[in-house]
């Protein structure tokens, strides 16, 4: 046991502070310091840079272009990408579709599917949720029946993140509607976007952005080279994939960075004839979210390198603590954020912005907090939602 | 980074688990509060046997060599049954201190004594109106030739009644508040012009106010009017500990919880199977994971040498861990229900420890305070 941070990661944490500040384009950086939310182009620009630095698989094995980290050096990476800003490796690439991959696909499928992923020359979207299977993801309908060498899909999905902008979906169908119990008729296809017979339709989002969508089904053939693991064994691949999600899904990084802006921002805000600043209830609340932030930090160390020793194949229930404790800080981050901006945070200032012929940072930022206030309110929803995750805990720590 | 208690370190635990599981259920431990010093002089000289009294202290004064990780795993195992012996005065805040400022001459007169079981020590630096600023001493200390006088009185000085020797703060120079001119003496209790008032604190502890009249004393500990860093230093000791005590005592309240929400019935079923409690339990296991977390911060923290890192990283320890301590313990004793009300079941003994932690060199609104200063 030794609790301190050994030379070689801090020494790890420069490398990959220096490596991001000299090569991160400096137009996404300037965008997303401002707190606006990378585009597409902004996301896939930066993760090709950090996969030819041969940092994009963060934690795939080296032989399919991981980088070998330490689990400890992944947060370390995660962390200072987060706070820099720069845009977040995929997670439907990196995070979920690459794992499940390296864990259960088989070569062909990994030769075909990995690289790709890692340069994200395809981009990957997630199709679980249906609008009767949210929580309950294991009453999912979507059907895909074996008709010779394919499936054939039919059924909706529904909150699929970025489906529009997707060249590739992973999919949990049901095989088997006649399974025991529920969770053992599904399968875990791999289907791609432009097979006819797929219908994406645009779900506007309360931030008024374009994130989320349905996804309709209709008589769509998949090839059965594109299961995988075994057909009707996907709720293991999706509990798999699942756990791995929580890991990351803390987004510390993200809150951090959301505390310093708000703390740059309160300097050139005024509340009761003094700067924000000095404001000592703001003060507090600062210092409270760093308590919070650090405690979580912590934890999210000890949960990834037990996960590491562990073997890393089963979802450590401990993963729960990080989606609960960081989703709530990605939250209460936000929240203080348009705070700071206060009556600035109203307005929907795009046009107006574009109009100026001087840019004021300070409006700009205040607008663009609101972005991400509104969108996180997901974050207790997605992956679980909180009060799943609970659920986990109660059983799988609490054992009851 | 490396989480994982080594071979050493699991050794260590697994000995002093089979101690306690031994020696400390509830009913025995209520037998020992029950004795006039409050504690056992037994169980005192079992924990020198098992070599904890010198567990912290390098091994050419008679110690074990442990760190700060070691101690912590010790605390946690201490906290998990409530231990009441003067380990807390003695080892960890009168080791910190003799470790951090003693002479030689002192480690050897001191160290060894405390290892073997014979030596207590008490840290007489409270007074009433300080509340929790270390920095706030009126006591006076006089130069009267090669010894000092020594004047004034010291309040909640933890098992004082029992110690035998007295680290006491004492102003040699300047006004109240200065950081400048605060010295340490090492007092016996004995010395005449010494009185104590022992008495029983809420968590079935024993302290002691302790009033100094024209006490000659004639040993110092560390340089005359620097004392205020080695007292700071003493007190970070004491966090780490009592974060680490908090930890287990959250443990074992996070256990009786669960186990009576298995056994309670209620509306034809045990309370644990309604999701209301589940949920309630779910939050209090997240809540101590992340005041362990701060305890394992307070302990890597001891081992930095910025005075100000750590000083910061102990502050931030302190709110999270008395945070986590509070609200663990008053949702054990809500999930308990009336049970968890009475004196004789022991989840309210935890939750009194818990409370008496939390405002022990500072409750978590003060290092807050602290924190909120510093935000720029």
């Amino acid at each position: 046991m030794d609790l301190r941070f050994t030379p070689e990661e801090i020494a790890f944490r420069e490398e990959v502070r220096t490596f991001i500040r000299e090569s991160l384009p400096a137009d996404i950086h300037a965008r997303m310091k401002l707190g606006h939310s990378p585009s597409k182009e902004d996301i896939v620009r930066w993760q090709r840079i950090l996969n030819a630095k041969g940092w994009a698989g963060l934690s795939w094995p080296k032989e399919w272009g991981g980088t070998g980290w330490t689990a400890i050096q992944k947060m370390i990476f995660l962390e200072e990408n987060q706070m820099a800003p720069a845009p977040e490796l995929s997670s439907f690439n990196i995070t979920m579709i690459g794992p499940v991959l390296i864990q259960f696909g088989t070569e062909a499928q990994k030769k075909r599917f990995l690289p790709r992923a890692a340069n994200i020359d395809d981009w990957w979207c997630q199709g679980f949720s249906e609008p009767g299977a949210g929580s309950d993801l294991a009453s999912l309908k979507t059907a895909a029946k074996l008709e010779g060498d394919h499936y054939v899909v039919n059924g909706q999905k529904i909150w699929t993140s970025t489906a529009h902008m997707a060249d590739w979906c992973f999919l949990l169908v049901r095989t088997n509607p006649n399974a025991r119990k529920r969770q053992e008729g599904i399968s875990f296809i791999l289907v791609d976007m432009k097979t006819p017979g797929i219908t994406v339709r645009p779900i506007l989002s309360i931030d008024g952005a374009h994130h989320l969508n349905e996804v309709f089904f209709d008589d769509v053939k998949v090839p059965t080279e594109n299961l995988v693991h075994q057909e009707n064994k996907g709720w293991d691949v999706a509990k798999f994939l699942l756990g791995n999600e929580r890991t990351g899904i803390a987004r510390l990084g993200k809150s951090k960075e959301r505390v310093n802006a708000s703390i740059d921002m309160a300097h050139h805000v005024n509340a009761n004839g003094r700067p924000l600043i000095n404001d000592p209830v703001f003060r507090q609340r600062v210092a409270q979210l760093q308590v919070d932030m650090k405690a979580l930090e912590i934890t999210q160390y000890r949960v990834v390198s037990a996960h590491d020793k562990a073997g890393g194949d089963r979802p450590d229930p401990l993963s729960s603590v990080l989606k609960v404790k960081g989703t709530e800080l990605l939250q209460a981050t936000t929240e203080l954020a348009i705070d700071v901006a206060g009556p600035m945070a109203t307005p929907i200032w795009a046009q107006e912005l574009a109009a100026m012929n001087e840019p004021d940072d300070m409006l700009e930022a205040s607008s663009a907090s609101v972005g991400s206030y509104l969108f996180l309110r997901a974050a207790s929803i997605y992956g679980g939602t909180n009060e799943i995750q609970k659920n986990i805990l109660t059983k799988a720590v609490l054992g009851l | 980074m490396d989480f994982e208690p080594s071979d050493d370190q699991r050794l260590l635990i697994e000995s002093v688990s089979r101690m306690l599981a031994d020696n400390y259920s509830f009913a025995q431990r209520k037998t020992y509060i029950a004795t006039p010093e409050g504690w056992s002089t037994a169980m005192w000289s079992q924990l020198a046997e098992l070599g904890l009294l010198g567990l912290p202290f390098p091994e050419q004064y008679g110690g074990y060599g442990g760190g700060p990780q070691e101690t912590m795993l010790v605390m946690q195992a201490f906290g998990r049954v409530l231990v009441v012996e003067p380990y807390f005065p003695t080892v960890i805040l009168g080791g910190a201190a003799i470790m951090a400022a003693g002479t030689d001459a002192q480690k050897q007169a001191i160290l060894p004594a405390i290892a073997e079981g014979s030596l207590k020590m008490a840290f007489a630096h409270s007074e009433r109106q300080a509340r929790y600023d270390l920095n706030d001493v009126v006591t006076t200390a006089k130069k009267d030739g090669d010894a000092w006088i020594l004047d004034g009185s010291k309040t909640v000085v933890a098992h004082g009644d029992s110690a035998d020797k007295l680290i006491v703060s004492a102003r040699t120079s300047g006004e109240r508040y200065d950081t400048d001119g605060i010295t340490l003496f090492l007092v016996d209790t004995n010395a005449q012009g010494v009185a104590r008032r022992g008495y029983i604190t809420r968590d079935e502890s024993r302290a002691a106010d302790i009033s100094l009249s024209n006490v000659r004393v004639t040993e110092v500990l560390g340089t005359p009017g620097k004392g205020l860093a080695i007292v700071e230093k003493i007190v970070e000791a004491g966090i780490a500990a009592t974060a680490a005590e908090t930890v287990g005592a959250m443990e074992a309240m996070n256990e009786m919880t669960l186990e009576y929400s298995k056994t309670r019935v209620q509306f034809g079923n045990p309370i644990g199977t309604y999701q209301v409690v589940q949920h309630r339990m779910a939050d209090m296991f997240m809540t101590a994971e992340q005041g362990r977390s701060m305890a394992m911060l307070a302990t890597m923290s001891l081992e930095n040498d910025d005075p100000a890192e750590r000083a910061h990283d102990m502050a931030m320890a302190k709110v999270g861990v008395g945070q986590a301590g509070r609200y663990v313990s008053q949702s054990a004793v809500q999930m308990h229900g009336g049970i968890g009300m009475t004196e004789e079941y022991a989840v309210g003994h935890y939750f009194r420890r818990c409370m008496v932690i939390e405002r022990l060199f500072g409750d978590p609104a003060y290092y807050l305070q602290r924190l909120a200063d510093e935000v720029a």
